[in-house]
């Protein structure tokens, strides 16, 4: 089985995840949407470590999931403290630093 | 594995994680989306030993499904949030290009592999490609350093999330 099918549902997984960052105001959505992004990225590495039989990917991967492990601990402890103090996890009202 | 044993598992996999995926940004509820999700990152770990990465397929159901999904299910429910409350309606034409942006990488995407032409899997030897020892032989022997790094950022990832969380510093 060639490698393009796996791109392209890695392409259709990315778009999934960028919709979701894009169109949804609950920020815990939005963080789901981002690690599905990532995980895009990772189906990509795999299946070219896969194509290539390189496996370097494998390593690429691994490290794509030490680090969206560490990116949702952060984010979700700013998330926490957002929604302690304005009671809210909308970005749309998460606007302190915008310039208006 | 046959080729044709093989995109039949690939579509089996392959079908019901776009489906949970879609459910992830289509449901309202965030548990919904967090149980969505995990249902689209097991069918990813099926993809994933399709393509002999069978460490990285545990990794995923491990630190995926199992650790980063229970920490947002904790979130969502410390935070108790309801459906999404819709106070003020975002501006629909915001959401008519982001959706219209996400149908353009897709196409873009998909166009470009396409014209890549087929491109055949290399033959691999399933006994050693994608174990446990030979990918913990390349990331202590060829990547030490940013497996090193990694364990620095967890690090500071941990410290940093319970600053950020704690009432008073």
């Amino acid at each position: 089985m060639p490698v393009n099918s796996y791109l392209a549902l890695a392409a259709v997984l990315f778009a999934i995840g960028l919709a979701g960052v894009v169109l949804k105001r609950n920020a815990l959505i939005v963080f789901m949407c981002i690690e599905l992004m990532l995980n895009a990225a990772n189906l990509t590495f795999l299946a070219f470590a896969r194509q290539q039989g390189n496996m370097s990917g494998h390593a690429i991967a691994f490290f794509v999931i030490a680090v969206a492990a560490a990116e949702a601990a952060v984010g979700l402890a700013i998330v926490i403290a957002i929604f302690r103090s304005r009671g809210t996890v909308n970005v749309d009202e998460v606007n302190t630093l915008r310039d208006s | 594995m046959t080729d044709k044993a093989e995109v039949v598992v690939f579509w089996v996999f392959a079908i019901p994680l776009i489906m949970s995926a879609l459910g992830v940004i289509i449901a309202r509820n965030p548990v919904y989306a967090a149980m969505s999700l995990v249902a689209a990152f097991f069918c990813m770990a099926g993809v994933y030993v399709l393509l002999t990465a069978h460490l990285i397929a545990f990794l995923q159901i491990l630190v995926y499904a199992g650790a980063i999904m229970v920490l947002f299910l904790f979130v969502i429910m410390l935070l108790s949030l309801s459906d999404e409350d819709l106070g003020v309606p975002r501006m629909r034409a915001m959401q008519v290009i982001g959706a219209l942006g996400a149908v353009g990488v897709v196409a873009l995407v998909v166009r470009a592999v396409a014209q890549a032409g087929v491109q055949p899997m290399r033959s691999v030897n399933p006994e050693t490609f994608g174990t446990v020892k030979e990918v913990g032989r390349i990331l202590f022997r060829d990547y030490l350093l940013p497996f090193e790094a990694t364990s620095v950022l967890l690090l500071v990832a941990i410290v940093g999330a319970v600053i950020v969380a704690k009432q008073k510093v």
